[in-house]
């Protein structure tokens, strides 16, 4: 693994680069213009955060219940990556509202329920930061509660009316826009793998610290 | 006849809180946000006129996701050089005892 993860961010690098000239070249929405090309980024930045959650919530309920301190170092990782790819959705959604609606926000099912998510993951990480001693069980328990409401925000444009498209729209995309999207969803979904092993490396060393500490002080 | 009286207004204020319950869920209805959008259709050319005020916001919007991950390696980078030079520290202490 370690050997393929130097070509691994080179290909992810390209890919970044790359993305734009298949933008680009994609064909323009009916309704929305250009402003709809966000939607190549936008949305592969909620698949990657869908992508960190299910890593934080899996790795989260292994720590939980087999009390393994990797997969705590995983959850704590994948944790700051949900926050850091919501962060871009929902950033990138008003930029796409405020022409394609006309307003930058709409207290609407899906754009409340992602904001509550990202919310849910920020309580995440503060918890492991300022809870104290065995705050990481309490943040694994908050994870596992986050990843459940995965699926509420995820099909919240089904169930309830809102401004918001439909999940119908990616599997309906016609060729010259699912080719590019599916692109940046990769690129996307293999800069989440690329940052959480990147993170993972970092909390092993921050492990390794501690118990170098904790040898000085024996 | 006090009976009836009673029943009279008993059944004029469940007739009015009907009408007006109808009267609000219909306004309601009218107030709900049209349905989201389906299916996306594209189209070969846009008249330039739509394409400008949008480009702020599409490169906003690229140029934010950009930063934010340039920011993110930042700071991984910067915790593991804090991490890397107490180890080193550390180590160096281990040495000398």
């Amino acid at each position: 693994m370690r050997k393929a993860f130097g070509p691994l961010v080179g290909i992810v690098g390209v890919m970044f680069v790359a993305a734009p000239f298949l933008i680009a070249r994609a064909p323009y929405e009916s309704t929305m213009g250009l402003v709809q090309k966000i939607f190549y980024f936008h949305v592969p930045s909620w698949f990657a955060m869908y992508e960190a959650i299910a890593v934080c919530g899996v790795a989260s309920a292994i720590y939980l219940f087999k009390d393994r301190p990797d997969a705590d170092r995983y959850a704590a990782s994948a944790g700051e990556l949900a926050v850091l790819f919501g962060l871009m959705g929902l950033v990138t959604g008003p930029l796409w509202g405020r022409k394609a609606w006309g307003v930058w926000w709409q207290w609407d099912a899906r754009l409340t329920s992602a904001l509550l998510l990202e919310l849910i993951f920020v309580a995440y990480l503060l918890v492991r930061k300022y809870g104290g001693p065995g705050s990481e069980k309490l943040a694994a328990a908050t994870a596992i509660f986050g990843a459940a409401t995965v699926p509420f925000v995820y099909k919240s444009v089904d169930i309830w009316r809102t401004v918001h498209p439909t999940t119908n729209v990616v599997p309906t995309l016609k060729a010259p826009m699912g080719g590019p999207f599916a692109f940046t969803s990769l690129a996307f979904l293999l800069l989440c793998f690329v940052l959480l092993k990147l993170r993972v490396s970092l909390a092993r060393r921050q492990a390794a610290l501690d118990e170098m500490y904790l040898a000085l002080e024996d | 006849m006090g009976f009836r009286r009673v029943m009279i207004a008993l059944t004029s204020v469940v007739l009015v809180s009907c009408a007006m319950l109808a009267g609000v869920s219909a306004a309601a209805l009218t107030m709900q946000p049209p349905a989201g959008q389906s299916e996306f259709v594209p189209v070969e050319t846009l008249p330039p006129g739509d394409q400008l005020p949008a480009a702020p916001l599409l490169i906003t919007a690229y140029a934010f996701v950009w930063v934010a991950v340039m920011f993110y390696l930042w700071t991984i980078a910067r915790r593991l050089n804090t991490v890397e030079t107490e180890m080193r520290a550390l180590a160096q202490k281990t040495a000398r005892r």
